[in-house]
């Protein structure tokens, strides 16, 4: 058992797929001497060589491309697109190829290729370096579609992301890199890839979110301990497939529920899950199942990120509006 | 808006022709290809059958066998010129044009129907002719073709110096395509790690409707310099130098010597596709004068001339190639429709809950139907039995 980051396990998780298979490849702009941008790559190109760890052209189709390519030729790449803004570039090559292309073959070619995507705010960036594009790619069947919001996720998930045969985008919390918390190797994934969890077990409300959210929900959780209201949090982990049994299971003894995410609140990942646990429980639920997200307005300055993203109030706020019911 | 950009560049366009319009052999310094009689009677019967297959496949879109077709009529010589120079172990990623293509890497024409009836979205396996699907989305195939150039690098397929084991790539695209970012950016990174990979443009002079002055205004091959490789422009309607020119090319990105850029000068003689109707932008004039230069009849008039072949053979292949109209007629006709269970079939290799639940909800749905319909029969058969 030892501590680290997010950061650290990730890159701790990249190099021991890469030990195991030597298919997996890294690639993407800077990953090799300078370790990407946010240093998950650290120390890959030095151990595993230039074929493996590969210093892309900046063009980010021509990532998702070759990648495809590389696929189709055997090889089990794991993409990092540096930040969630520049994904566009290569959305076509994601949507229209990377996640139609098995479909299209009748199953006899596969694309196991990650695509590991750094997202969300609160870092005091630039605009396009904030963004939660999530639910584009949690529409599109086809695609699994992850997030990592701990150490040991992030160690274990990475692993078993590279290992599906399907294509995977891998959501990383940019802004909890940083944040510590324990990993037991040697205790081996206490989940699969696609299971949710719940990281905090309550009594009136469930809160569900991913990612970066799944702090501000357990934060939110211990605040309003003090003012006798019990919040479990459901981590989510998969965007698609959801595991909705784990929420439902939680709502039907909480009977009330918030859904968190950065991503604008309208189409975002909440509305499908609102929609999903509505139809699932409709005769257990105290309240509608209320969201908390992003505004319907492009990313603000960094200097009004503080009042766009969701923090600990605004979750509070929903949970005390789901218990006035 | 001037004009002079083109065509003053146009003046230095070397054009690598090794057989005329009018059936003539000439030499180029850089190319050769001296195919034995067989040979090119071999290369004349192919670009015969391959234009049979075609003609027969736009008369069952216009049957409405098909709900689409996209005719190869004028582009035979550069489509078995090239794909005759492959070998084996070397891969294709086609756009959705290169049935003479996939005729080379033995994919039955009639497999590539099923796009265009709409019973599949591309139903050959890739893996078992080295022939990737047909790519629609315009260019995308070309980052494809460089990523898999990247894993025969990485798998030390090049520059052995064993022909068996040296494998080169090779991505087909239109003279549209060129206009697009994939296409640059595959140029980019095939240059860049200097990829096995050959870009193989049709330049058929018509994107749908827009010539070649909206998409360039230099010769295509001469982009090529730009992004550190060669480029070259071949009479397209030659099959004996395309065949001569994408030898060389591959021999190079086999040998580890990286991208080509072939511009294979041609012409679309048909629409863009079945949908499609050319007399809005273009002028019979500019299609009478390519037809003079017909990829065909220039190998038909060098074989008779030469007495390489006699009219006993031109007879056998004019026969080969009903019958094998005959076959794609007969074998389209009698696809069967797909299962709708397929739609979520294929969808993902892994299990994925969603799609299980919607499969199993759609069955149970469907069935309904069927359940519904034989009810519906046994009563009728009911009443007609009470009258």
């Amino acid at each position: 058992m030892t501590q680290t980051t997010i950061a650290k396990a990730v890159n701790q998780g990249l190099r021991a797929a890469m030990e195991a298979d030597p298919k997996v490849l890294v690639m993407g702009e800077d990953v090799g001497k300078l370790g990407g941008v946010f240093r998950v790559t650290d120390g890959l190109q030095k151990d595993f060589g230039e074929d493996r760890v590969i210093d892309t052209p900046l063009a980010e189709s021509g990532i998702i491309g070759t990648a495809i390519g590389l696929a189709l030729r055997g090889y089990r790449p794991v993409c990092e697109i540096q930040f969630d803004g520049f994904i566009y570039p290569a959305y076509d090559q994601i949507v229209s190829q990377l996640a139609k292309m098995a479909n299209r073959s009748r199953g006899s070619v596969k694309l196991p290729v990650v695509v590991r995507v750094p997202f969300g705010g609160g870092i005091g960036a630039v605009e396009h370096h904030s963004e939660s594009p999530e639910a584009y790619f949690a529409h599109t069947a086809g695609l699994r579609v992850v997030s990592c919001a701990n150490p040991a996720d992030a160690y274990w998930m990475i692993q078993q992301a590279i290992r599906s045969e399907d294509p995977v985008m891998f959501f990383e919390p940019k802004r909890r890199y940083w944040e510590k918390g324990e990993l037991d190797i040697a205790a081996g994934p206490a989940l699969g890839l696609h299971d949710a969890r719940v990281a905090r077990a309550g009594e009136h409300v469930t809160v569900a979110a991913y990612g970066p959210m799944v702090k501000t929900a357990l934060d939110a959780a211990l605040a309003a301990e003090g003012d006798g209201v019990s919040i479990e949090v459901v981590d989510l982990r998969s965007l698609s497939p959801l595991d909705l049994g784990t929420v439902i299971g939680s709502v039907e003894k909480t009977r009330r529920l918030v859904v968190v995410h950065e991503a604008p609140v309208f189409l975002g990942l909440g509305s499908e899950i609102a929609a999903r646990v509505t139809e699932r429980c409709f005769y257990a639920l105290e309240a509608p199942v209320l969201r908390v997200g992003g505004f319907h307005a492009p990313y603000p300055a960094s200097r009004l990120e503080e009042d766009y993203l969701p923090d600990l109030d605004r979750v509070l706020d929903a949970v005390d509006r789901a218990l006035a019911y | 808006m001037t004009d002079s950009g083109v065509g003053a560049l146009d003046q230095s366009v070397q054009l690598v022709q090794l057989l005329t319009p009018e059936g003539e052999r000439v030499e180029h310094p850089d190319y050769a290809f001296d195919p034995d009689p067989a040979t090119l009677r071999s290369l004349y019967r192919d670009l015969v059958l391959v234009r049979r297959v075609d003609t027969e496949a736009t008369a069952l879109q216009r049957q409405g066998e098909l709900g689409i077709w996209a005719s190869l009529l004028g582009q035979e010589a550069a489509q078995i010129g090239s794909g005759r120079a492959l070998l084996p172990q070397d891969y294709v990623f086609p756009t959705y044009r290169e049935h003479g293509v996939a005729w080379c890497r033995d994919v039955d024409p009639v497999t590539l129907l099923g796009l265009y009836r709409g019973v599949n979205l591309g139903g050959w396996d890739p893996n078992a002719h080295n022939f990737h699907l047909y790519t629609i989305v315009i260019g995308a195939q070309t980052l494809h073709a460089t990523g898999y150039a990247m894993g025969v690098q990485r798998d030390g397929a090049v520059g052995t110096g064993d022909e068996s084991r040296d494998t080169a790539v090779i991505a087909y695209f239109g003279d549209g395509a060129t206009a697009q970012g994939d296409v640059n950016e595959s140029f980019v990174y095939a240059s860049v790690y200097n990829a096995p990979v050959v870009f193989f443009c049709q330049n058929n002079q018509w994107a749908i409707s827009e010539p070649n002055d909206r998409q360039t205004r230099i010769p295509l091959y001469q982009r090529a310099r730009g992004f550190g490789f060669p480029g070259v422009r071949v009479d397209g309607n030659d099959v004996l130098a395309v065949h001569a020119v994408t030898r060389a090319a591959l021999d190079r990105a086999r040998r580890g010597e990286g991208p080509t850029f072939i511009e294979a000068f041609t012409y679309r003689m048909g629409a863009h596709t079945t949908s499609d109707d050319p007399t809005r932008y273009r002028i019979a004039a500019e299609v009478e004068e390519w037809k003079l230069k017909d990829p065909i009849a220039r190998v038909k008039v060098h074989l008779s001339r030469g007495g390489l072949a006699d009219q006993a053979f031109f007879d056998e292949v004019d026969r080969e190639a009903d019958g094998l109209a005959a076959h794609v007629r007969r074998s389209c006709l009698e696809m069967p429709d797909p299962d709708p269970d397929e739609m979520f079939a294929f969808a993902y290799r892994e299990p994925h809950p969603l799609v299980a639940e919607e499969r199993a909800w759609f069955a149970e749905y469907h069935a309904g139907f069927a359940d519904a319909a034989s009810l519906e029969a046994g009563s009728a058969e009911v009443h007609g039995g009470a009258r």
